[in-house]
């Protein structure tokens, strides 16, 4: 047959294998081509629905998706946020991180202009479940006792769990995990009175 | 083909050559998803639509691959495919690829599929071994689903939680909570899912010893009407 002896020769096998990856390379492209948009949409949905979870309602009435500003913090760009209503900033809403048990804790966090916190929630990590879970709002309501606290409110010694002697409860037989998202609070407090100017400039 | 060999495909595939359960294979992705019965049927369900759709195209290409470079040939083919699902469902079922999402990556590594590939869908036609990835992928989703739900049970006091965010809020009737139980968190973690596994694998040995047993007690007139 024709085509056992063509698939015999040396030449046959490195030009399909060549053939194969630019067939798949040309899907993939399209692929991406056509998706990429949708893509897109989905993931600014999903970023503004988190930003608008922790921004309570009536403090915004701009696109604070395009109105950013991006600052350093431990040698990290943040990308902060800017909730404006009738064209005065009223919060800044940014993602701050931190090793928890199994690593890194994603958190949202808004603050209003006098440094008070309006909301907090988890946004990304892996720790165990069932555990240190607990910080998700989805599971304990633990990570709403954030809102209306401030950097001195409760003292700066006080800003840890109560296994710590803080003021934050932390969950049977995790600790790790609300120590961090406390840490990673705090530190978001403090980049933002150490940047308000900019933050609002 | 006749009945009883479509029939004989489906018996392999949820039974006799179940990819979790006999061939032992993917078991990567059965470890990791099976937290919960509805983790375990979404990554069932989407290996199955990879499955399917591999084994029609290896079955497509079948005369055309030479047998030297067929392995590379089927994971690019493979890996392009996952590739493509994935952002398809991120793009268009985006509520149900966040919940899955983790998974459908890891879909690549499940070595049952190229296994379908190199043992199946390579020697068969394409709607046989369309067939044949619906029959295997069918019986990876029973297996999944089996083993995410005992864990959960055991391990959180649920079962199906989340139900209706995989599969619509018309599903969520198949969500139970068993009210005050604290759950077994060693379920949940990986040593429960060995555990739950080697317990089903035993259960289907002696259940397998047992038919066997029965089948030759029989007079050799029952087997052959049976």
């Amino acid at each position: 047959m024709m085509l056992e002896s063509i698939r015999e020769k040396m030449a046959y096998q490195p030009l399909l294998l060549g053939i194969v990856a630019l067939l798949a390379s040309a899907a993939l492209a399209l692929a991406s081509g056509a998706t990429g948009a949708a893509i897109a949409a989905a993931e600014a949905k999903d970023l503004r629905d988190s930003l608008s979870e922790v921004l309570p309602a009536g403090l915004a009435d701009n696109d604070f998706l395009s109105d950013t500003v991006d600052l350093e913090k431990d040698g990290k760009t943040v990308t902060i946020y800017r909730a404006r209503q009738g064209g005065t900033m009223t919060a800044a809403l940014f993602k701050v991180s931190e090793r928890g048990y199994a690593g890194e804790i994603q958190v949202l966090m808004a603050v209003d202009m006098s440094g008070r916190i309006l909301g907090v929630r988890v946004l990304k990590h892996s720790e165990t479940p069932g555990l240190g879970d607990k910080i998700e709002v989805r599971k304990t309501p633990w990570v709403l006792d954030f809102a209306g606290k401030a950097l001195g409110e409760p003292a700066a010694e006080l800003w840890a769990v109560k296994k710590d002697n803080g003021v934050f409860e932390q969950f049977a037989g995790a600790t790790v995990t609300p120590r961090a998202v406390v840490k990673a609070v705090k530190g978001g407090l403090a980049f933002f009175a150490a940047h308000q100017r900019e933050i609002s400039a | 083909m006749s009945d009883q060999a479509y029939g004989r495909i489906f018996k392999d595939g949820l039974w006799e050559q179940n990819v979790v359960f006999a061939q032992m294979l993917a078991l990567c992705p059965t470890m990791a998803v099976t937290t919960s019965g509805t983790n375990g049927l979404g990554m069932g369900l989407a290996s199955t639509v990879v499955l399917v759709v591999s084994n029609m195209l290896v079955a497509m290409i079948r005369h055309t691959v030479s047998s030297q470079v067929r392995i590379p040939v089927f994971v690019v083919l493979i890996a392009t495919l996952v590739t493509i699902v994935d952002m398809a469902m991120n793009a268009w079922l985006h509520e149900l690829y966040k919940v899955l999402g983790l998974f459908i990556a890891l879909i690549v590594v499940n070595c049952a599929i190229l296994g379908r590939a190199e043992a199946y869908a390579v020697k068969n036609g394409v709607w046989v071994s369309a067939l044949d990835g619906i029959a295997m992928g069918l019986g990876f989703t029973a297996a999944l689903t089996l083993i995410g739900l005992i864990r959960e049970l055991l391990g959180a006091g649920t079962l199906f939680a989340q139900a209706s965010q995989l599969l619509g809020p018309s599903f969520a009737f198949l969500e139970v909570q068993v009210p005050d139980y604290g759950g077994a968190l060693l379920m949940i973690l990986p040593p429960g899912g060995f555990a739950v596994l080697g317990f089903l694998l035993a259960g289907k040995r002696l259940l397998d010893q047992r038919l066997a047993e029965r089948a030759a007690a029989l007079p050799m007139a029952d087997v052959a009407s049976a």
